[in-house]
């Protein structure tokens, strides 16, 4: 009987090691003629054609590497354990990898298309964390806004105030993340999103302990489905989301408060001691061709700052879609956040933490 | 009343374990990428599945680390059981309790130092430092289960093999080894689940462009996971659950055999 057992569990190896054999097999890698550029991006954050017309045109390899948060990747490239070449932070920790001397000057002669195509707006707003646009050349941007459903609410919501009507209590949907709840709150007093006053970050925090009753739920990417199934009124989503739940469900709408928001904007940035530079230049300057960033949008769905890229888009109502892109000159206090240093997200964080245990 | 009691508890059970897994293989059909909406019956998830090779590829690194680091960590082990079988009741006991330390460890700890460790000795990180890391975390698993068959070993029967002339090896591989037998391949087996398992550790000690499964899945977190892996898991599940039903058939055959038997006498 035992012996019956083992032969099985063996068998059962077996069975395994075909499996894994045979699949493993399957992968194959070959080197470029033009050497390789490294890669780290967003996950799903390209298109994968593209990567492959690259290689065809060029004869660059691309090693092609994906993280999910920009708090994962940083230790990564911090440690030097794989040596990258592009990477795609957001704008604080762009910031933050510029404050720790980690990020090469870029020289734009070497990527044309980033100039020509890249509206002038959003290296206005890169301003923000990368002073002399020096550094990032913007790759996907958003704002973040409410998105409501429209038959669940009787007045238009144009405020983050409505997030603290009582009316809509148990309905709230808020964006489980520091920066993200704080920027809500600060907001709504009328703060800057990048403050680190100790008396502005109480009352912003007193604000999100005061809304905490009416929410119902702290979320990260559950907003979508949530909201798509009617399961919540109002929630705190991000711009690229809401194009994406509105074709799900016809009777969301998302707005930009007008008490101002957050802009993010995703950038390529080059590593200082990247082994690739060369060819991490002809990379990005691929990625900003306006047929390219075309494809890309259309894959990630999130909005482009390439006007090349927009000019090419089919579909009428997405070009001139007011979420997708909206014209910030129209709106007041856009902000975007860049790194507060250690004791600005220590304090951050603690605040967070006594919002959410109260 | 007891009865009905007893059912209802493991209906529950049941019903807790595979909820889950049921609602993600019901969502592996659905033609809406969104969970809130049922878009229709569909098989396209499982075609767009085939033609991903991003998704096939981390499922070959997947099963073939699992399974290279699986059996080096139970040679590994193995052989590291043996010696300590040997060694003083003292010493025994320090070198289990150091091999046990990294099973408390949280992952991330030993996904960081792992990491460190590499740096400092100028690995490329890439396939072999993930199957180095899954070794080292593998073999104390190893060890703790084979380990206390060692000890339910008696010494004299090995004893008694090399009086009867047998060589040390021979002894040791046609009368030591076939005891230690299960013990090895269970710890083989929850080797083999941990490697398939891990995240936080590969992710530290792998290299640009490879992926394991679990990898690949957590970079898709942000913008949703694809229904493509809902397909996957679904593929998984069922190969599994087969593999089990086969593996179980012919044991009720032998059971019934064994009654027959233990009946006669």
């Amino acid at each position: 009987m035992r012996h019956r057992n083992v032969k099985n569990k063996a068998l059962l190896g077996g069975i395994m090691l075909l499996a894994a054999a045979g699949i493993a097999g399957c992968g194959s890698s070959g080197g470029g003629k033009g050497g390789q550029v490294i890669v780290y991006n967003w996950g799903e954050y390209i298109d994968p054609d593209t990567i492959e017309m690259f290689e065809e045109e060029t004869g660059i390899e691309v090693v092609y590497d994906e993280f999910e948060t920009n708090e994962i990747m940083y230790p990564k490239v911090e440690s030097g354990a794989a040596s990258y070449d592009v990477v795609c932070p957001s704008d604080y920790m762009i910031s933050k990898m510029i404050a720790n001397d980690m990020l090469a000057e870029l020289n734009f002669d070497n990527i044309p298309n980033a100039k020509k195509n890249i509206g002038a707006q959003y290296y206005e707003q890169s301003k923000g964390f990368d002073p002399e646009n020096q550094y990032a050349i913007p790759y996907c941007w958003g704002t973040v806004g409410i998105l409501y459903n429209k038959t669940m609410v009787d007045e238009p919501i144009t405020s983050w105030a409505q997030l603290w009507d009582e009316k809509y209590a148990d309905n709230i949907l808020m964006q489980d993340s520091v920066r993200d709840a704080f920027m809500v709150a600060e907001k709504l007093n009328g703060f800057s999103m990048n403050t680190t006053d100790p008396q502005e970050l109480e009352t912003a925090k007193n604000s999100l302990i005061e809304q905490k009753p009416l929410v119902q739920a702290y979320v990260i990417d559950q907003v979508r489905d949530k909201m798509i199934g009617n399961e919540a009124a109002i929630g705190v989503i991000y711009s690229g989301e809401a194009i994406y739940t509105q074709r799900e469900n016809p009777d969301l709408e998302y707005v930009i408060p007008e008490e101002g928001t957050n802009v993010w904007i995703d950038s390529w940035v080059i590593l200082k001691d990247a082994p690739n530079k060369e060819n991490a230049e002809k990379f990005i300057d691929f990625m900003c061709r306006g047929d390219i960033a075309v494809k890309n949008f259309e894959y990630i769905t999130y909005s482009t700052p390439n006007d090349a890229a927009r000019e090419l888009i089919e579909d009428e109502d997405i070009r001139n879609s007011e979420i997708a892109f909206p014209d910030l000159s129209k709106f007041n206090n856009l902000e975007t956040f860049v790194y507060l240093g250690e004791d600005g997200d220590a304090l951050y964080n603690e605040l967070w933490k006594e919002v959410k245990s109260n | 009343m007891k009865n009905t009691a007893k059912k209802i508890y493991i209906a529950l059970i049941f019903l807790f374990l595979y909820a889950p897994i049921a609602t993600l293989m019901v969502l592996s059909f659905n033609a809406s990428k969104t969970r809130a909406k049922w878009g229709g019956f569909t098989f396209k998830w499982y075609t767009r599945l085939i033609q991903n090779d991003d998704i096939l590829k981390a499922l070959g690194n997947t099963l073939l680390i699992a399974l290279l680091s699986s059996v080096i960590a139970t040679v590994i082990g193995t052989v590291a059981c043996i010696a300590m079988n040997h060694m003083k009741k003292r010493t025994r006991t320090v070198m289990m309790g150091i091999t046990n330390i990294p099973m408390l460890n949280a992952d991330i700890v030993t996904g960081i130092s792992l990491m460190l460790l590499f740096i400092s000795f100028g690995f490329r990180f890439g396939f072999g430092t993930i199957l180095l890391s899954h070794i080292t975390f593998n073999i104390p698993y190893v060890i703790l289960s084979v380990m206390p068959r060692m000890k339910q070993l008696n010494p004299s029967i090995y004893e008694a093999a090399l009086d009867l002339g047998a060589s040390p090896v021979s002894a040791f591989r046609r009368v030591v080894f076939p005891d230690l037998l299960p013990g090895i391949l269970s710890g083989f087996l929850m080797a083999f689940t941990m490697s398939l398992d891990d995240f936080i550790i590969t992710h530290f000690t792998k290299g640009a462009g490879v992926d394991t499964l679990s990898t690949k899945i957590y970079t898709e977190v942000r913008k949703g996971i694809k229904p493509e892996m809902y397909a996957l898991s679904t593929i998984i599940f069922l190969a599994v659950l087969v593999l089990l039903l086969v593996n179980a058939a012919p044991n009720k055959q032998d059971a019934r055999a064994d009654k027959k038997q233990a009946a006669r006498f």
